[in-house]
């Protein structure tokens, strides 16, 4: 019967079945061309491609450049794995390629950075989450948006974290402690959940307290130096005073002392000189008094101006002596 | 004849064809497929991604998510314990657990959502009226603020909780989850993303802070004041303290050179009754040379030690 097919067909036809023939040729033709293009695919440097096959993961390929089967039986995902992806909370970069990487609007970022602290006061808190795609398998299939849900798990990490520290600590010395224990924690859940994100850091970026009560919080820096600049005054006065105080006062002692050592020395030097004198007047007493008070004489009369030496039986007439003190005279 | 069994083979072929196309269907990694029979669920859900066959046009695949799936409450205004008005804003993460049941109870994802809010919404404005604020903002209650001395002024001090936030979540994820289980729906987790004061509280809170901290820095002021004024009276005391002292010191340096000289003239001059004499004399004699001046007038008689051979040289 397949005989009588292939003899009967009638000039048209064939004329139909060559067209056709060539028609299939091209159709051919464009697939195993189309199917070719499709076939492969290249995986850049810093990637990881996750190919499909009829839905299903069947492999994960490293960079460089790969074949799958074609016409949509193999698909696949590239993923860029070692590229550092950035969150930001409470702030936003703009021209950031990644979609999740800040809230568009100015309210909702606001409303990400208020909080509230452990001694309820209230704190604004700007962060950024660096993280990689760490295991792109768990990162396209065990969550949806797992980008978005990293999102929401470091709002609440963040807050449960400033939330167990007071508004002091949040904004000076609990900055480093605060960035690390939430990177735990977020790594922590985000493992719970095999998002496939590996976070490599959460840094702090301006942290302040509420706008309203900010001039408050410079007033207490103010008042600060300012008590820091009195005790200092005080202190320069003090300085200044005392040192100089301690100095006078030890040239004082030392005047002292000198005085005293010239006062015994002089002491001890007198009495050596009596004691020789005296013991010279010891051996002849009247002459040497004699003489000593007659040297004395000598020594003294000169020097006297008005000199009156008058007889003892005569001395009557001292009255009616004109005595001038005058010096002139 | 020929030409008909041509034209029906190539028929069948494409209805062959067809039937595949329909039979066949694929499972993603992110899916699971539920087959239904005239609507009605047909065995257990299909969960291994891959290339699978169904009875083609009598049965149809329902296609839903195997992921964990997000769920994002809205900001709600709500009141704690202590009346304390605040905007809670909550996140959860969902799965389709029994994906029958779910498709028996929601038709889609929207009403499954619509579910969610409205159970995690009244569980939580419960588990919120029945705590006060501090519970939902503090975590571990063991903590102490580190080094509080290090921060100058630091007034601030943890207030004390019973269970705290995680304790809450879990509670109300505890009280939810078994309400959503009807729905095929497993409840994961639930956290509180954001807590904040509302409008009218927040200002309140601000004015609390302001008024603390005013006090901080009236305290340094103060502080200061009281310091260099602690510092002035030292210098005051340290002052007289010093000039005192040294004033002391030269007196009984003084006192005791003259003590010692006045006791080594003393001996010297007390050592016997001649020596007394002597000394009365020597310093009498000493004594002229600088009372008398050259403007001294001096009247001596001839009865004068030195004047008396100027009337007799009897001696």
């Amino acid at each position: 019967m397949s005989k009588e097919i292939q003899f009967e067909i009638p000039e048209s036809l064939r004329d139909i079945k060559g067209r056709l023939g060539s028609t299939l040729g091209l159709a051919a033709f464009l697939i195993v061309v189309v199917g070719g293009f499709t076939s492969f695919y290249t995986v850049p440097a810093e990637s990881q491609g996750v190919v499909l096959r009829f839905g299903e993961y069947v492999r994960t390929s490293p960079a460089g450049l790969h074949f799958k089967i074609p016409f949509g039986i193999e698909q696949k995902y590239v993923l860029p794995v070692e590229r550092q992806l950035q969150l930001e909370f409470g702030f936003g970069t703009p021209g950031a390629t990644n979609l999740v990487q800040y809230s568009d609007s100015r309210a909702d970022q606001m409303e990400e950075r208020s909080m509230v602290t452990g001694d309820l006061n209230a704190a604004t808190v700007e962060w950024t989450v660096q993280y990689r795609i760490a295991d792109p398998k768990s990162f396209l299939f065990e969550v949806r948006n797992p980008e978005e849900t990293m999102r929401h798990i470091s709002e609440s990490v963040m807050r449960a974290v400033v939330g167990d520290r007071t508004v002091d600590e949040v904004i000076t010395i609990g900055r480093q402690e605060i960035e690390s224990e939430s990177l735990v924690q977020m790594q922590e859940i985000a493992n719970r959940y095999k998002l496939g994100l590996s976070i490599d850091q959460v840094q702090l970026k301006d942290v302040n307290p509420p706008e309203p009560v900010r001039p408050s919080f410079n007033e207490v820096n103010q008042a600060q130096q300012q008590r820091e600049k009195s005790i200092n005054i005080a202190n320069g006065e003090y300085n200044k005073v005392i040192p100089r105080a301690r100095g006078e006062a030890n040239q004082k002692i030392q005047a002292a002392e000198g005085y005293a050592l010239k006062r015994v020395n002089e002491a001890e030097g007198d009495v050596s000189l009596f004691n020789a004198v005296f013991a010279e007047y010891l051996k002849a007493p009247e002459v040497t008094k004699r003489r000593m008070y007659l040297e004395t004489m000598q020594e003294v009369l000169p020097t006297i101006e008005r000199k009156i030496i008058i007889d003892s039986d005569a001395s009557q007439i001292l009255p009616l002596m004109q005595i001038a003190t005058d010096k002139s005279k | 004849m020929k030409q008909l069994t041509q034209i029906l083979s190539l028929a069948l072929l494409v209805l062959g064809g067809i039937i595949t196309y329909n039979a066949a269907y694929i499972v993603k990694e992110t899916e699971q497929v539920l087959i239904t029979q005239f609507g009605k669920p047909v065995g257990d859900p299909i969960i291994e991604a891959g290339l699978h066959f169904k009875i083609p046009f009598i049965q149809e695949t329902n296609i839903m998510d195997k992921r964990i799936l997000n769920w994002d409450g809205r900001p709600n205004e709500m009141s704690t314990k202590e009346k304390t008005y605040i905007v809670v804003d909550t996140y959860g993460r969902w799965r389709i657990a029994d994906a029958k049941q779910y498709f028996l109870r929601l038709s889609n994802e929207r009403s499954a959502l619509s579910r969610i809010d409205n159970i995690l919404g009244s569980e939580t404005r419960s588990a919120i009226a029945n705590h006060e604020l501090i519970e939902m903002i503090r975590t571990n209650k063991d903590r102490e603020p580190k080094d509080l001395a290090a921060i100058e002024g630091a007034i601030g001090k943890l207030e004390p909780i019973q269970k705290g936030r995680s304790k809450i979540e879990d509670e109300i994820l505890a009280n939810a989850a078994p309400k959503l289980v009807e729905f095929g729906i497993e409840l994961l987790d639930v956290k509180f993303k954001r807590i904040n004061y509302n409008e009218s509280v927040r200002r309140q809170i601000y004015e609390r802070m302001i008024s603390e901290r005013q006090q901080i820095a009236e305290r340094y002021r103060s502080e200061g004041a009281g310091e260099a004024a602690k510092i002035t009276g030292s210098r005051e005391r340290e002052l007289q303290k010093i000039e005192s002292e040294s004033y002391r010191s030269v007196q009984e340096i003084r006192g005791a050179a003259d003590a010692l000289a006045t006791e080594i003239y003393a001996d010297a001059y007390n050592q016997s009754p001649e020596a007394v004499k002597f000394y009365e004399f020597k310093m009498s004699m000493e004594g002229y040379k600088s009372i008398l001046s050259d403007d001294t007038t001096m009247i001596l008689t001839t009865d004068s030690d030195l004047f008396k051979f100027l009337k007799s040289s009897d001696f």
